[in-house]
């Protein structure tokens, strides 16, 4: 069956990669209802911080003292950018029509590429990441990288840490309730900027831990790799239920998998061969989430809400 | 307060964004001041990708027009006559190849474009350029149905653009001689063929499948995948159990070097053989130790080997820029040339002025060029293709590109 685990466990690890971004479309929307169009470009941005503190550390430098430095890296990287887009693109535009700050989204995303592409060194074409040292390891038919493990760690972790800080801490239930109704969190003493620059900082750390997963898999970075992984991720989020955490996580490993296997297995059935290739797998995607959306408006884990008008 | 401190920041975005005009303004003013002393100032339009991950071999191209232009200028090789360069970027998107050369049209004093790099942004370009009997020199376009027309493989050719022209070798020769040499040279049997769906890659893989499977080699599998993308462990996997003993990819260095360092990495050693869009430094810089033992094909012989092209690397290293001419430096160099050529031509004719409306006679006077260029003769047959029709092997050694034979591929 052209190696079922293995296909099984790509797409995972590809799946956890998008949902670890995917978070970051959740969070926003769920407190503002912005789709933030940027947050793959926060992404790249992520990983070229993380690159750029490796190169600063200078060679001969251990990877395992490298590795949190990088992650730190990325994650200041991403939070500054986001916390500064939020504060001079999107809060000016609070109150404006919806399709507005969406429009600033997409030349949010556009600005950030470029600024990358004409002002960091050698970016204009991939840039070579670092790798891990060590494996690959065969664990019963599968081969596994020691950028693999990364991936896992850092999806379970990541997870973890959200849930808790959302459910448990006090920050977190002030995002609870900004998101269920801003005006009368507002009312209650929240204050709603705080929270709302505490959703892109969040969300924006995430993405760059996701950045410095995909340089560490893939070896290489460039300007423009936000554009298409950040358009699965917010695909990711859309079939988990939009707002719902837990559901961006869910819908990027469903989104992983469905890539990974109609990739190869389309081909299996009599006559699907030529829809079957690399190609094919975003339609595949795609097609899945439309089905889900007809079955379940809300996505997989989403709630039912009115909405607010 | 809060609003005074937006406002300051747009003040000086506002005046930075001024500053960065007045610059460019005056910039092109002393530009046309130049023309002013009895010469006519001609213009040679460039389009190639200039952003995006295939920058590196579109600003190659650029630079090596911009030498050209530099070097006919400096020798006024055309008396009377001052060339400029107008470099727009079609960032490898087949529209925007569109819209370039709409304004390079419109604007009269382009006589000649050189570009664009990618076959599909030429498909989209030829029309436009050709109603307005405009000169096009491709230095890369690879694709034969640019000049043969869509029927070519039939027998059926016919030249579809009077104004289409292009120093680099077809894939018609490129995919049989790669197939030649995988087949014979490498004694490999069993390909695995990967496309990134552009019109180069697909017609790449085509030829070379046809030939391939011509021999006796049998096409263990095949996959269709995104440019752009960078996940290929579907296609690894499919490569893996197909059993093939090597893998033949259309398409160019940056769906490839991820390609085969994922290859690697899942454990299929198997060699990946690419075409002229493999063939760049940035492959091996990208995939590392992997790329170790792949192939690729390039059009012409390599030019750091050619005795004519010597001149051509010292200047280009005197020149200061920033970027290698890479992969089709060379052919751009000839292909501005070979405009120039025309244009000489063209005004000698004409009583040593260029006539009023020179782009038909540039075109008509391109078929004849023949000069001693940077990539030995260059001269054009009937369909404007090249009639240097050599090609060369590369491989990867001890993470650098070898060169592994040069010829050419007959019949």
């Amino acid at each position: 069956m052209h190696e079922l685990p293995q296909n099984l466990v790509n797409g995972l690890l590809l799946g956890a990669t998008y949902g670890l971004i995917a978070v970051g479309y959740t969070i926003v929307y769920g407190i503002v209802q912005l789709i933030n169009f940027a947050h793959g470009e926060i992404f790249m941005t992520g990983a070229f911080g993380a690159l750029s503190v490796y190169l600063g550390l200078g060679s001969g430098t251990s990877m395992w003292i490298a590795i949190p430095l990088m992650l730190l890296g990325a994650i200041v990287t991403s939070t500054v950018i986001a916390v500064l887009t939020e504060r001079l693109a999107y809060r000016p535009l609070r109150n404006a029509p919806r399709l507005a700050p969406l429009i600033t989204a997409i030349g949010v995303s556009i600005t950030l590429q470029q600024l990358v592409w004409g002002f960091y060194p050698s970016a204009k074409s991939p840039r070579v990441f670092p790798s891990l040292p060590g494996g690959p390891f065969h664990v019963g038919g599968v081969l596994i990288q020691s950028a693999d493990i990364f991936v896992v760690v850092a999806a379970v972790l990541s997870t973890l840490f959200l849930a808790y800080f959302v459910r448990t801490t006090r920050t977190g239930r002030a995002m609870q309730a900004t998101a269920q109704d801003p005006d009368t969190a507002k009312l209650m003493g929240i204050n709603t900027d705080r929270v709302i620059v505490i959703a892109f900082a969040l969300g924006a750390g995430f993405a760059g831990i996701a950045g410095v997963a995909w340089g560490l898999r893939y070896g290489e970075i460039k300007f423009d790799m936000g554009f298409l992984t950040g358009l699965y991720a917010f695909t990711a989020a859309v079939l988990g239920g939009i707002g719902n955490i837990y559901g961006a996580m869910l819908g990027g490993l469903v989104l992983g998998l469905v890539q990974n296997l109609t990739a190869i297995y389309i081909a299996d059935i009599p006559g699907m061969s030529q829809f079957s290739s690399q190609s094919w797998s975003s339609v595949w995607a795609f097609v899945i989430l439309i089905l889900v959306l007809m079955v379940r408006p809300q996505g997989l884990l989403g709630e039912r809400v009115a909405d607010r008008a | 307060m809060r609003n005074r401190s937006l406002l300051v920041l747009t003040a000086i975005a506002a005046t930075g964004t001024l500053t960065l005009t007045a610059c460019g303004s005056r910039a092109s003013n002393s530009g046309s001041g130049g023309s002013s002393s009895g010469s006519t100032t001609v213009t040679i339009g460039v389009d190639a990708p200039l952003t995006g991950s295939l920058s590196a071999l579109g600003i190659g191209i650029q630079n090596s027009v911009d030498l050209a232009i530099k070097t006919a200028n400096k020798n006024n090789e055309v008396p009377g006559v001052t060339f400029k360069i107008e470099a727009l970027d079609d960032k490898a998107a087949p529209q925007q190849g569109s819209l370039n050369a709409t304004q390079l049209v419109g604007d009269s004093s382009v006589i000649g474009v050189v570009g664009p790099l990618n076959s599909g942004v030429a498909l989209t370009m030829q029309k436009t350029f050709n109603n307005a009997n405009l000169v096009e020199v491709s230095p890369a376009n690879t694709n034969p149905a640019l000049t043969q027309g869509p029927n070519w493989q039939t027998g059926t050719k016919a030249r579809p653009f009077a104004s289409y022209f292009r120093t680099a070798t077809t894939d018609a020769i490129q995919g049989p001689f790669a197939a030649q040499f995988a087949f014979s040279t490498l004694g490999k049997k069993k390909v695995f063929l990967v496309d990134n769906k552009d019109a180069y890659g697909v017609g790449l893989v085509g030829t070379f499948k046809d030939e391939f499977t011509k021999l006796g080699g049998t096409v263990a599998g095949q996959d269709h995948v995104t440019s752009g993308a960078s996940d290929f462990s579907s296609t690894v996997n499919a490569i893996k159990s197909s059993g093939a003993d090597f893998v033949y990819f259309g398409g160019e260095y940056p769906d490839a070097a991820p390609l085969t360092k994922q290859l690697k990495a899942g454990g299929a050693n198997i060699p990946v053989i690419g075409g002229d869009g493999n063939y760049d430094p940035t492959y091996i810089k990208l995939a590392g130790t992997a790329a170790n033992g792949d192939f690729a094909t390039s059009v012409g012989a390599p030019v750091e080997s050619l005795p004519s092209a010597q001149t051509f690397v010292t200047n280009y290293k005197a020149g200061g820029y920033s970027q290698a001419y890479g992969a089709y430096g060379g052919y751009s160099y000839d292909s501005a040339w070979a405009i120039i050529e025309a244009v000489k031509a063209v005004v000698s004719a004409n009583n040593g002025k260029l006539p009023s409306n020179p782009r038909q006679a540039v075109e008509k006077a391109m078929s004849n060029v023949n000069f001693s260029g940077v990539t030995g003769t260059v001269s054009f047959d009937q369909y404007g293709d090249a009639t240097n029709k050599q090609l060369t092997v590369y491989g990867v050694k001890n993470g650098v590109w070898t060169t592994i034979k040069t010829g050419t591929f007959s019949g």
